[in-house]
């Protein structure tokens, strides 16, 4: 079995982010951006299925700018045999992006696709399920346990009330949650030969795919803020605000 | 116009998420419809069209149904989607699961998580952890949305008398199957409709540590946090995480101990009306969103708390 993996190029999460002045997005120049988070989950997950013997080959693929490469890179690092970067420095909303991700799921045909639940960017959390609906297949969301189970995938998902399983028809789709595993660094030997690993340049239209956006961004502003509090000195203290001053006790 | 709200439900009870929804699909301005799509959920049924403001409900009562699997609700929901302009659910994990299959079966964008509705095609939705709100505006012919249930009041659960129109199934494509549930069991408010939330963080220290968190809950009537660390650390069960990839709160009173203050975190609760934070580090993130700061070593202070009050 191929696994497909998607990763996005995305702000290193422990950056704070800063709206732009003029309204029209947040400031990414000079910003530290890493692999996003919940993909780094799943190119681990891949991993270790195919450490167990459960898959040949893993295809990492990115949808972005140039600068998405070294995403990539890493992936290949931590352990996936190739990549695929469509390149574009348009935004690609998830509809377009699982379009893109169904035309490469075409071509290569993976038995499994694992992609994160969600970017910590656009916080969308929707192209997995875009690309299971497109491609017909079944989906374990917010994925916390992934088990082969002959012909088909055990998916222990965590929803709002606790813990779900289902049992899934191979080929399927998974977005990981943050408790299905513990991500691995790339040792210093396997970043540099994931720098001779193959990693192909696509672009959007050699898979014939329409990207228009379908949303148009009218304005971005920072939130509320919400104004300072104090500090009390004592349990008392706080009971006394919190009935008297606050009045929510 | 009319809006379709999908109804969050477990076959017994309609969940309250539902009436967040409802009062966001109004704002868009024409009739809305509710979906209860289960098994054996008449009642359920019954109680959406009690809220007031839904003109109608479809019944999709059938074995099908009776868990919410994507593969299966989905194409339902598809296939009543033409009397619709719009398509609502709750950000709830089901609404999650669902809604972007059925905008890419219908091929629009899902527009995630609406805090704000300023016009049928116009939506206000957090991105970045919320450290940024986009307004974003729809090109496409039918909406399709899940909406932050902290961004719109609840509708009131009675006054209506809409009709119940049963709706045929769409059939299982039988891709997938329920195996199992494990649901946390408590007799606590839920979190995301509760009051008072008492949260606790790494510096909890253990599960067993926790009790002093539930005691001081009870106490109040709260329901209980946690932060990722807690969770990951496994002193409590997922369904407890409180943030940007958990669940999004804005109870009257948060209190967050033993917590830092991680953006993560704060995108999930930084809407409460009042916080406070007991924390043993005064440098912690958490107290510049805290209303009522108190520094000091929470075995002490969240026992005294409940002895206080
Ligand atoms: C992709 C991604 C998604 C994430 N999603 C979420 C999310 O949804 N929700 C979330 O919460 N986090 C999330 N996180 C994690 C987040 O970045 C932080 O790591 C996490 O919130 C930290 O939890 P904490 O505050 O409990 O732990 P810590 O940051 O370790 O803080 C523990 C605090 O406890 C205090 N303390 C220790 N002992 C005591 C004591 N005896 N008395 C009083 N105070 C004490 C310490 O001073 C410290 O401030 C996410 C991270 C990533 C990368
Ligand atoms: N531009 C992209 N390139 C590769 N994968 C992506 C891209 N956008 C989204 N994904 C995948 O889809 C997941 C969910 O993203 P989203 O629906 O945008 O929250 C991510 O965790 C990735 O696995």
């Amino acid at each position: 079995m191929k696994i497909l993996v998607p990763v996005k190029r995305v702000i290193d999460y422990n950056v704070k982010v800063r709206v732009k002045a003029d309204k029209t997005g947040v400031d990414l120049a000079n910003v530290k951006m890493s692999m996003n988070p919940f993909d780094e989950i799943a190119v681990e997950e891949a991993i270790r299925k195919k450490e167990a013997g459960e898959a040949e080959e893993i295809i990492a693929v990115s949808i972005g700018p140039q600068q998405a490469q070294e995403t990539l890179r890493t992936a290949l690092a931590m352990g996936a045999d190739r990549a695929i970067l469509i390149q574009t420095d348009d935004t690609v909303e998830p509809l377009a992006v699982a379009k893109l991700l169904k035309a490469v799921v075409d071509a290569e045909q993976p038995g499994l696709v694992i992609l994160g639940k969600q970017a910590i960017d656009d916080d969308s959390n929707q192209t997995g399920q875009m690309l299971a609906a497109l491609l017909g297949w079944p989906q374990g969301t917010f994925a916390s346990i992934v088990k082969v189970a002959g012909d088909k995938l055990e998916v222990t998902r965590e929803i709002d009330g606790g813990l779900e399983t289902v049992s899934l028809n191979l080929p399927a789709i998974v977005t990981t949650d943050l408790r299905l595993n513990e991500p691995r660094y790339a040792s210093l030997p396997n970043i540099m030969k994931a720098k001779k690993k193959q990693l192909d340049v696509k672009a959007p239209a050699d898979y014939g795919v329409d990207t228009a956006p379908r949303l148009k961004t009218l304005k971005v502003e920072e939130p509320p803020k919400r104004a300072g509090g104090i500090k009390v000195k004592s349990v008392e203290e706080l009971v006394d605000k919190l009935k008297n001053e606050a009045g929510v006790l | 116009m009319a809006a379709l709200v999908l109804a969050e439900h477990d076959n017994k009870e309609l969940k309250p998420a539902t009436l967040n929804a409802v009062t966001a699909a109004a704002k868009l301005g024409g009739d809305v419809h509710v979906l209860v799509a289960g098994s054996g959920c008449q009642a359920v049924a019954d109680a959406a069209a009690k809220i007031e403001g839904v003109a109608a409900v479809l019944l999709a009562d059938d074995e099908a149904y009776a868990h919410p699997l994507a593969e299966v609700i989905a194409p339902l929901v598809v296939s009543l989607a033409g009397d619709y302009d719009a398509i609502v659910a709750p950000t709830t994990t089901n609404g999650k699961n669902i809604m972007p299959r059925v905008a890419a079966q219908l091929d629009v964008c899902q527009v995630s998580d609406v805090i704000a509705i300023e016009a049928p095609d116009t939506f206000v939705r957090p991105i970045y952890a919320g450290n940024a709100l986009a307004t974003v505006q729809s090109a496409d012919a039918k909406k399709v949305m899940t909406v932050r249930g902290t961004g719109f009041p609840a509708a009131p659960a009675s006054g209506g008398s809409a009709e119940i129109r049963p709706v045929g199934g769409a059939g299982n494509p039988g891709i997938s199957s329920f195996v199992r549930q494990e649901l946390a069991k408590s007799d606590r408010p839920e979190l995301t409709a509760a009051k008072i939330i008492v949260s606790g963080g790494r510096g909890m220290g253990s599960g067993e540590a926790f009790s002093i968190i539930e005691s001081l809950a009870d106490k109040l009537g709260a329901a209980v946090g946690a932060s990722r660390a807690a969770v990951d650390a496994g002193f409590i069960s997922n369904d407890h995480q409180v943030g940007q990839t958990g669940k999004i709160v804005a109870p009257e009173l948060y209190i967050a101990c033993g917590i830092s203050g991680a953006i993560q975190h704060l995108a999930g609760m930084k809407d409460s009306k009042v916080i406070v934070a007991i924390n043993k580090d005064e440098e912690a993130p958490i107290f510049q969103v805290a209303d009522y700061g108190l520094v000091a070593d929470l075995f002490e202070a969240v026992p005294a708390l409940e002895k206080a009050l």
